[in-house]
């Protein structure tokens, strides 16, 4: 019986990471790739970890077992997050069906500034007035 | 024991994820691409370690899929960071 679950949570984690590599060699651009490729992918190692717990049914197993999934599940969306915020603002060009760009309005690539879109009247000028310490001091600073 | 059919499926399906990923990787048209794809090798070699282990029988491989899992995600903060200080490009 346990050998059926297994062979389940396998098969189902392989195909998993084929289809995120199938969509990130089909998708048209870089936000729609992290979006195949982070989510399958992380849930098709967590699978294959899972199928190996069982296969083991040994404590220290699966205790790293669960070590690595929960590793995976915390640190991949912020990897993706990290990756998208940087594609972005080098300037990676989006599809061109794409339906929503709401970094768009609130980003300045000169100064490298990036409003919330939520600030009072007056108050997003403020970097446009002296675009000199945000240049400087800003993410190139460190 | 496992069905070695299921093993060698697995195996399969794990080799042609990995042969696309690296397609992706090799011609991915900018280097955010590039960096989303050595990802998913990353995580795709994760689960074929994985696999192997059930294979084998071996617990110990499943160290070196923590140090994969670690070392990728160090890898892609790097790759970020790189790639917010160098500002623009057009690759």
């Amino acid at each position: 019986m346990i050998e059926v679950i297994v062979s389940f949570f396998v098969l189902s984690g392989a195909s998993l990471m084929l289809l995120a590599s199938i969509g990130i060699i089909r998708l048209p651009d870089l936000p729609t790739r992290m979006h195949a490729s982070t989510k399958s992918g992380a849930l098709g190692t967590s699978l294959i970890m899972i199928a190996v717990a069982l296969a083991f049914l040994e404590t220290v197993v699966t205790a790293r077992a669960l070590a690595i999934i929960s590793f995976i599940i915390l640190t991949s969306p912020v990897a993706a997050h990290v990756i998208g915020r940087a594609g972005y603002f080098v300037g990676v060009p989006l599809w061109d069906g794409t339906v929503k760009d709401a970094l768009k309005d609130n980003y300045n690539p000169d100064t490298h500034f990036l409003s919330s879109g939520y600030e009072t009247q007056g108050e997003p000028k403020k970097p446009a007035e002296n675009p000199a310490p945000g240049s400087e001091e800003g993410p190139k600073g460190k | 024991m496992i069905n070695p059919w299921v093993i060698d499926a697995a195996y399969l399906m794990l080799t042609a994820a990995l042969i696309l990923a690296f397609v992706r990787l090799a011609k991915g048209p900018s280097l955010p691409d590039r960096v989303v794809a050595l990802e998913l090798v990353a995580s795709i070699v994760a689960g074929m370690v994985g696999t192997h282990a059930i294979d084998t029988g071996v617990a110990a491989f499943l160290d070196i899929a923590i140090v994969l899992a670690l070392m990728a995600f160090l890898a892609a903060i790097g790759f970020a960071r790189f790639l917010e200080r160098g500002g623009p490009r057009d690759d």
